[in-house]
């Protein structure tokens, strides 16, 4: 017998009744929590996730590139890990940012470069969720897992209309269960310790910064 | 925790279960909370063959020994009157613990269940079912409340014990720090790990001391003896009151709440 | 039922050293205030994260609810993890006890000549002491969470399931760096010391050929594991190496994703007061063909250790609730007072009281459940409402008698049974169930008081005798009575 036979066997020995699910109750408790209009969600993520020590900039749609290039300056970042097939990574090849470095060939011929030598990446996301000022980051092919993780400064774009009430809403809304990547990510401010008694330091292991880009209609300014 | 009240007319009659430590040890306690009860007008029954609640057993793992107690418990209270208990650990047990124990005997069951319903701590019984009008006899006085964890999680005493010294105008109830933290009594504990139990118990009567309280009252007898005890064997002055003595020796009844 | 044999090497802590270590602790003033520091810190953070007890009732009541369905369909939860995840690409294996866990490890090391794996957050590599095998292997297994690292570097175990470095203060570390890390120099900053760990870290990330990490919570629905943390070394340890191997309990499935929203809710709230952590990271599978990094292959390593001892027994069964939060040992008074090491457990403080029977038998662990003052605070803050003190109970029980009939013994049933103690609660049944001899003994107890004994064991090492009333309440009654 093997280490699952022996295990299933002595599970299925047990006498176990199957519990009602608790999916109404769940969709209940969310149902009843009070909720944060529309219209101020964008808001509350964005001061939520200042709290939780990232710089947020909210810009017009069409004005993120020049802030993105104030920001670049303003950090001296000179090299920006990019995904070159993304919508983003176009418009940013096509204003001629700075130091732009694209993601376009497997990790594992470059991993010390990317460890050492990138100072910045830059990322879209999924949505944001506003109660606990949660980013939602879907790496994929062509945008993947490790530039929201290696470089030590992570700019990420958040569209103002994609931020959501609570994580139940992104996870149903979005359908998560329908199709997850490989790697699928929220991310609240930058990496972060409290090991060392109960002191907070940032910039553990993951980024030491997070720049968030909000973006919103031409009149949010 | 949460339980409802019997409503309508106050009870005429209750039954008194002194605890075993209350017996031995605190005696003039229980004769002060069934002077406080008498009082009320109420009669006091106390039934000769009560001995124990059998929670020493219990909680150490001796369900049978324990059985065996508090069966012989089970039959002392006939009349369908309230049970009061001038301990919260020991009013717990009854009140939550009785009904595991006797699951599996259905006749046994039924006296348990009836029981439970029916036993109250004393100072829950004096502010949710007399709900008494008491006020403060003689000069205002500091004191400081440790609750027994049973009874503050299984029946809420603190907060009883809180509204009866807020209600009387001339006790000044000074917080103590880590309140809700056990004084390290928990029955055979005290014996089984007297290292860890001496570091609570200690650090208890430091809190309840350093709040510059005169004393401090408690409303079960193990905590009073541990705290007690170990502020005795320090020669220090500082001592705790059973909060059925205070109560007795501190109060005046102003008469029924409208 | 069979039980987990396996040799172990935790250093299994008798009951006389159990009670040995706990009095050298709370002697220590040093390590009194900073564990206690340390705890008020973390209720403090936890109760401000619960403002409203109303709506903490309802949340603990729907994780309960969450958790308990998930074990109520435990078979088939697993069955359903694992056709999924093997359908996402991930290998699943299946440990009875920790040395085939090890070994499933360690060949999976092998096959990819392995020098370093780096790891992330474990307790389940710690139950099964992973890195004592590796090491025998000669492979380094280097923790790479900021806690677990200096607890490593120390030689030492964690003493938290959250905080393993909370025993440790931040000179203690600065010295440990000092003397550990080539080229580092004595600092005290915490921002120098963490810069500290990050370099050496990285480049270990970067040369290892294996990460391995645990898991919070797996999704069996989507075939998905979730970690919890702040740091970003999971996220490090299962993108950067080649190989990702995970380790869990096999409790730990639940059905699907909508049903983690709560329970990680409350298990970052209750564990460090904080709404959320800094990353959730939600894997469903290895690197696919197109995509630039993440590891080639993955692993699911499934531990029973003793977990389907607990599952035989209904009440027993509610131990597996547990998220690992932490909240109980945070608000223990016991633990508050000893730490973590005292316990001689991979997991200590309430959980490892009621957990560690069954993965080390009662014959090494019977004291841990006679170590509660049953208070209740555990049971009071537990997210997943278990009813911690009813199961010390139940232990306590079972370690002092033999098995019930028709119950399989757990293993090591019966381990702490005493002449002494099964003598002294019969006696005290006989004299208790009896009336008429309760009140004989009252009457002696009360005229005989000056012959109570001075010295009554441990009670009056820091107290005064108990010592009989002159008159007993009933006494005192009688004479009431007839004035």
């Amino acid at each position: 017998m093997s280490a699952r036979d022996n295990i299933f066997r002595k599970l299925r020995a047990a006498s176990t009744t199957t519990l009602p699910s608790p999916d109404a109750a769940i969709t209940a408790h969310y149902a009843s929590l009070p909720r944060t209009a529309k219209a101020d969600l964008a808001k509350e993520f964005a001061e939520k996730i200042t709290a939780w020590h990232a710089e947020v900039h909210a810009v017009p749609r069409s004005g993120w590139v020049a802030k993105l290039q104030e920001v670049v300056v303003a950090k001296g970042i000179a090299s920006l890990l990019y995904a070159p097939a993304t919508a983003h990574g176009k418009a940013m090849e096509a204003a001629g940012v700075g130091g732009l470095k694209p993601y376009d060939k497997p990790i594992d011929g470059w991993k010390q470069e990317l460890f050492e030598n990138v100072d910045a990446a830059i990322t879209g996301t999924r949505g944001a969720i506003a109660e606990t000022g949660t980013m939602i980051v879907w790496p994929d092919a062509d945008e993947p897992r490790l530039m929201s993780l290696v470089p030590p400064i992570h700019i990420a774009l958040v569209d103002a209309d994609a931020v959501m009430p609570t994580l139940y809403d992104a996870i149903t809304q979005q359908g998560w269960s329908q199709g997850l990547p490989t790697n699928a990510l929220l991310i609240t401010g930058p990496s972060k310790t409290a090991d060392i008694q109960q002191t907070l330091a940032y910039g553990a292991h993951g980024p030491k910064e997070l720049i968030v880009l909000l973006l919103t209609g031409e009149d949010a300014q | 925790m949460q339980r409802d009240y019997p409503g309508g007319p106050r009870p005429t009659d209750v039954y008194f279960f002194a605890t075993c430590l209350v017996d031995l040890f605190c005696p003039e306690a229980g004769m002060d909370a069934i002077q406080l009860l008498e009082r009320e007008g109420i009669r006091v029954h106390f039934p000769e063959n009560q001995t124990c609640c059998g929670q020493p057993a219990y909680t150490s793992g001796y369900a049978d020994e324990a059985r065996a107690v508090a069966k012989v418990q089970l039959d002392l209270f006939p009349n369908d009157w309230p049970v009061i208990v001038p301990s919260g650990s020991c009013g717990g047990m009854i009140r939550h613990h009785y009904p595991k124990l006797f699951a599996e005997d259905a006749a046994l069951k039924a006296k348990a269940d009836s029981l439970s319903e029916r036993v109250f701590e004393l100072t829950e019984f004096f502010v949710k079912v007399l709900k008494v009008n008491w006020k403060g006899s003689g000069a205002t006085k500091k004191v400081a409340l440790h609750t027994s964890c049973s009874a503050r999680r299984e029946m809420g005493t603190h907060l009883h014990a809180r509204q009866l010294l807020a209600e009387l105008g001339n006790v000044e109830l000074l917080n103590h720090s880590h309140e809700s933290e056990c004084c390290g009594f928990g029955g055979t504990f005290a014996v089984r790990q007297p290292d860890i139990s001496a570091a609570m118990a200690g650090d208890k009567a430091d809190a309840l001391k350093e709040t510059g309280a005169e004393q401090f009252l408690s409303a079960d007898g193990g905590c009073l003896m541990n705290i007690d005890g170990t502020l005795e064997k320090r020669r220090d002055s500082f001592r705790g009151q059973h909060l059925a003595s205070f109560l007795w020796h501190n109060t005046e009844r102003k008469g029924e709440k409208a | 039922m069979s039980t987990p044999q396996t040799t172990h090497h935790i250093q299994f802590v008798s009951g006389n050293e159990f009670k040995r270590r706990a009095a050298g602790i709370v002697a220590d003033p040093f390590l009194k205030k900073s564990f206690r520091g340390a705890m008020d810190f973390l209720m403090m953070k936890r109760a401000a994260q619960f403002p409203d007890p109303e709506l903490l009732e309802r949340q603990r009541d729907l994780a309960e609810h969450i958790r308990r369905y998930s074990l109520s369909k435990l078979p088939e939860l697993l069955e359903q993890l694992e056709t999924n995840l093997k359908k996402n690409g991930v290998q699943v294996h299946w440990a009875e006890t920790p040395d085939e866990a090890n070994a499933i490890i360690l060949d999976i090391c092998r096959r990819h000549d392995t020098k370093l794996m780096v790891k992330g957050k474990s307790m389940v590599s710690e139950e099964v002491e992973l890195n004592h095998a590796m090491d025998a292997a000669g492979i380094e297994a280097l923790e790479s969470d900021m806690g677990e690292y200096i607890v490593q570097l120390a030689g030492e175990k964690p003493s938290h399931i959250i905080m393993p470095a909370i025993h440790k203060t931040k000179q203690q570390i600065a010295e440990l760096f000092a003397a550990k890390v080539p080229g580092v120099s004595y600092t005290e900053d915490v921002d120098a010391l963490i810069q500290i760990g990050r370099d050496v870290l990285r480049k270990k990330f970067m040369e290892a050929e294996v990460g391995l990490s645990g898991v919070n919570f797996a999704v069996a629905e989507t075939g998905t594991i979730c970690l919890v943390e702040n740091e970003g070394n999971g996220r490090m340890c299962t993108t950067v190496p080649d190989v990702h191997i995970a380790i869990t309990g096999i409790e730990k499935v639940v059905e699907k994703l909508e049903h983690v929203v709560p329970l990680y809710g409350l298990l970052t709230r209750s564990a460090t007061g904080q709404a959320i952590t800094t990353y959730f990271n939600v894997i469903t599978g290895p690197r696919k063909s197109g995509e630039k990094d993440g590891p080639k292959e993955m692993h699911l390593v499934l531990v029973d250790n003793g977990r389907t001892q607990a599952f035989a027994d209904e009440q027993l069964r509610q131990t597996l609730q547990c998220i690992r939060c932490g909240a109980c040992m945070n608000h223990c008074p016991v633990y508050t007072r000893i730490g973590g090491h005292a316990y001689g457990t991979t997991y200590p403080g309430p959980i490892g009281k009621i957990v560690s029977p069954h993965m080390m038998g009662l014959g090494a662990t019977h004291v841990l459940p006679g170590a509660s003052t049953l208070c209740g605070a555990c049971g009071e803050v537990c997210p997943v409402k278990i009813p911690i003190p009813d199961l010390l109970i139940r232990l306590r029980e079972e370690a002092t008698h033999e098995a019930k009939p028709g119950h399989a013994p757990l293993f090591g049933q019966g381990a702490g049974k005493t002449a002494f103690a099964s003598f002294a609660f019969k006696g005290f049944a006989f004299l208790y169930s009896r009336p008429a001899l309760y009140r004989l003994f009252t009457w002696a107890a009360t005229r005989f008081r000056a012959l109570t004994p001075g010295n009554q064991a441990g009670w009056t090492k820091t107290r005064t005798p108990l010592t009989p009333a002159k008159k007993s309440l009933r006494d005192l009654l009688a004479e009431r009575n007839k004035h």
